[in-house]
């Protein structure tokens, strides 16, 4: 069984993020970026699918500006076999990014495709149910355990309160969570021998897909700074400054 | 316990913008598929797991400590499944040669993985730092029969590699040495005797240990001349390379220590254990210098490692903790607004970053001494490194002990306190202005050697780069002032430097007297040199210079005007001559 994994360049999560000067975005000029931890988790889980003997074959994708490229290459030497970048310039939203994949799950046919479950730059938390959408595949997101059997998987997610175990028929789409599993280092050898490694590199007009922004983005600012708190006097003062700010 | 954090972004800055690493690495051709691209994936990932498995165990590691049980080396919890994470990553391999199974990656790119691992935990990188001198001996110098069957083990890292040389009697001066080894007629020889401060001389983390031992033979000539060198396992290997009996080589206690407390520094019995030998009769501390140069790098580096780790905490701490106004100002301040706090931080810095850019340069005449194809280009690096590895290995050692004292000051009474980790990067700094030669040993090597090597073609190659990197500030006004500076000084060491080898002072008492002095004079006019060529670099980018380079741009204002001027005082220091030295009777003191 083929597995796709699907995978994202995202600002490094140990840097703490500035938003541009005009508002536009967050700054990424001179910023270390680095596989999304999701999407590592992902890469991870289908690597020990492989070494299970489940899955023959792992593919990665990654759709964005060409520099992104370099996340393929850290996939490659965590264990993957296989490299496809779709290189664009343009902002991708998740809608534009589960059309791409569904293209390219046409051309690749895998048995499973394993994501993140949310890209830790925007949070949308979108493209794999997006994906099942398209494709009318079933979908188990926030996978916290996940077991092959055949043509059947078997994903347990974190709920409130509880597990949820779901029963799937493959193919199917499988978002990850935080605790699915610990990504391995890579190895050395792994590091040098990804360098070498070619990569298919298209672009989103090759499977005819406009990727257009739906959305406008107005603003981004960076959280109001907080404002210093006061010091009230007595228990019957701070009862009063709660009514008067109406909640009690 | 703070977090450690590789200073990646400053080593691949040196490598692409100051070393131009990539066409450096072009023209030698077991390396011409590397590049700084490579060498910065490498550095990010071995930065990871310095920063995530081996910085955690550091200070439970120094707490803990090693124990030793019925002649068993346990060592601090965590140690063991950390070495499974760096072998099963292939670290240990990373610089050693391919035929036996290594990465064969260049040195510089190692170098700056030492820095990180003695950053990190000290007392972990020490094991793979002994066991790639061992194999690097090994390769050197054993024959084919013994290379195969010990070099693959240990470039794995399943086995690892101690050094036994000191004895009781016979620290410094290693001609004083007693261990035997008589021939047993079957090529092989029966070693006694006794080793003291054996680093890596055994642990729990490796399934062998591989003993490089110095020894005298039946019919060896006293001194220095009559010592062989000899490889001796602790589990006998054999014929199809897989374990065989327990040879005699015992701990007989562990040292203790005032740091480094996670590696085992052990008293070695070799009780007429088995060895062979490794390179010609009575040459054996030539086979052991060979090695010298990288070793010493590697000790300087730690120094320059546990400065950084210091530095982390205490620039971390100095923009956090509220103590005191600024002068004239109503609010309490962080600490960091201070001007003497400032200072402390920026003298670390400063030595730090030009430190490692130092590191990179020689790290990288090594690869081309090691690799380029051109006889004269080999021969210029070999001097070049036989000059800098004396002054890289006190120096950095000594500056970087230094370092991890200002850094446990600006932590104020919490720099004492165990759980912050800064005493203990100060403890751990320690040994290495000790061991591997002295530094007074090393200023020895410096003057009384060095300075004369080649009729002084060395040093002369290295003052030519300082001139020219002078020449090339000559009408820049953006940094006169640093150059300036860098010039005065430099003159003063040209000076002085002419008097040791040829003037006043040629002569080995006050050569012996004036050694140290010079030393630290030499290595703090090579920083000023670095510092003007990270400037020099900042200003050639104009507009595009972004906020790294405009840091170095003021870091070398700070070194070149607070720091450089102690030459002065110096090359005073060393004209009053070895007569104040020598005045009083031994007995007097």
């Amino acid at each position: 069984m083929k597995v796709l994994v699907p995978i994202k360049q995202v600002i490094d999560a140990n840097v703490r993020p500035r938003v541009k000067a005009d508002g536009t975005g967050v700054d990424l000029a001179n910023v270390k970026l680095s596989i999304n931890p999701f999407c590592e988790i992902a890469v991870e889980e289908a690597i020990r699918l492989k070494e299970k003997g489940k899955a023959s074959e792992i593919v990665v994708v990654s759709i964005g500006p060409a520099k992104a490229q370099e996340i393929i290459r850290s996939a490659y030497a965590l264990g993957a076999d296989r490299g496809l970048f779709v290189e664009t310039e343009e902002r991708v939203e998740p809608l534009a990014v589960a059309k791409v994949l569904q293209a390219i799950i046409a051309a690749e046919q895998p048995g499973l495709v394993i994501l993140g479950k949310q890209a830790i730059d925007d949070d949308s938390n979108q493209t794999g149910q997006m994906l099942a959408g398209l494709l009318g595949w079933p979908q188990a997101t926030f996978a916290s355990k996940l077991e092959v059997d055949g043509d059947r998987a078997t994903v347990t997610r974190e709920v409130d309160g509880g597990l949820e175990t779901l029963a799937l028929t493959l193919p199917a789409i499988v978002t990850t969570d935080l605790r699915l599993n610990n990504p391995r280092y890579p190895t050395l050898p792994n590091i040098m021998k990804a360098k070498k490694k070619a990569i298919d590199v298209k672009k989103p007009e090759d499977f005819g897909i406009d990727i257009t922004p739906r959305l406008k983005v107005l603003k981004v600012s960076e959280p109001p700074a907080r404002k210093p708190g006061i010091k009230v006097a007595s228990a019957e003062e701070l009862v009063k400054d709660l009514k008067a700010a109406g909640v009690l | 316990m703070p977090d450690y954090h590789a200073p990646v972004d400053d080593m691949v800055y040196l490598l692409e913008e100051i070393f131009k690493a990539d066409g450096v690495f072009a023209e030698l051709p077991p390396y011409s598929e590397v590049n700084v691209d490579l060498a910065r994936t490498v550095l990010e990932e071995a930065g990871r797991l310095c920063s995530n498995v081996l910085r955690p165990i550091n200070l439970s590691g120094d707490i803990e400590g090693c124990r030793l049980e019925n002649g068993v080396v346990t060592l601090p919890k965590g140690f063991k499944e950390a070495y499974k994470a760096f072998v099963e990553g292939g670290w240990p391999a990373l610089s050693l040669e391919p035929e036996y199974g290594g990465q064969g990656l260049p040195r510089t790119i190692q170098i700056l993985v030492d820095e990180m691992l003695s950053g990190s935990n000290l007392s972990f990188g020490l094991v793979a730092g002994l066991t790639r001198g061992a194999v690097e001996t090994i390769e050197a110098h054993a024959p084919a029969d013994i290379k195969s069957k010990y070099l693959p083990k240990m470039i794995e890292g399943t086995w690892s590699g101690a050094m036994a040389l000191t004895e009781a009697q016979a620290g410094s001066d290693l001609g004083l040495l007693k261990t035997s080894a008589k021939p047993r007629g079957d090529g092989s020889y029966t070693i006694s005797g006794s080793k003291i401060f054996i680093s890596s001389g055994d642990q729990d983390l490796t399934e062998n240990v591989i003993h490089l031992v110095l020894a005298r033979l039946p019919d060896a000539p006293p001194g220095s001349r009559g010592i062989s060198l000899f490889l001796s396992p602790k589990f006998l290997v054999n014929e199809d390379g897989t374990l065989g009996a327990r040879n005699n080589v015992n701990v007989g206690s562990l040292e203790h220590k005032m740091g480094i407390h996670g590696h085992a520094t052990c008293v070695m019995n070799y009780d007429d254990a088995q060895g062979w030998l490794i390179g010609e009769p009575n040459r054996g501390l030539n086979a052991m210098f060979t090695m010298m140069n990288a070793e010493r790098l590697f000790v300087g580096v730690q120094g320059l490692g546990l400065g950084e780790a210091s530095y982390q905490t205490a620039s971390a701490y100095a923009k956090e903790r509220k103590q005191g106004r600024v002068p004239g100002g109503k609010e309490t301040c962080t600490i960091i607004e201070h001007p003497d706090v400032r200072k402390m931080l920026l003298t670390m810095l400063s030595f730090i970053e030009a430190a490692r850019a130092l590191t990179v340069f020689t790290a990288l005449e090594m690869d081309k001494e090691k690799t380029h194809p051109d006889a004269e280009v080999r021969k210029t690096a070999t001097g070049l490194i036989a000059l800098l590895t004396p002054v890289i290995k006190a120096a950095f050692t000594d500056f970087g002990f230094e370092t991890t004292v200002l850094g446990q000051q600006v932590l104020g009474g919490h720099g004492y306190i165990r759980e912050w980790g800064q005493e203990q990067f100060v403890r751990d700094a320690r040994i290495a202005m000790i061991y591997e030669g002295t530094n007074g040993i090393q200023a020895q090597d410096l003057v009384l050697r060095k300075l004369t090597l080649d009729a002084g073609a060395p040093v002369g190659t290295f003052f030519a780069f300082i001139s020219e990197t002078l020449a090339q500030a000559a009408g820049q006004p953006a940094t006169a002032a640093i150059a300036q500076r860098l010039k005065t000084a430099f003159e003063q060491l040209q000076a002085t430097t002419k008097k040791l080898q040829a003037g006043d002072f040629a002569n080995a008492t006050d050569q012996n007297g004036a050694a140290n002095d010079y030393l630290r004079f030499f290595a703090l006019v090579t920083f000023g040199w670095l510092w003007l060529r990270m400037a020099l670099t900042t200003i050639a980018k104009g507009e595009a210079a972004n906020s790294r380079d405009k840091r170095k741009l003021a870091l070398a204002e700070f070194f070149t005007s607070r720091i450089l001027p102690q030459t002065a005082s110096l090359a005073e220091q060393i004209e009053a001559g070895s007569k104040p030295l020598m005045a009083l009777e031994s007995d007097a003191f």
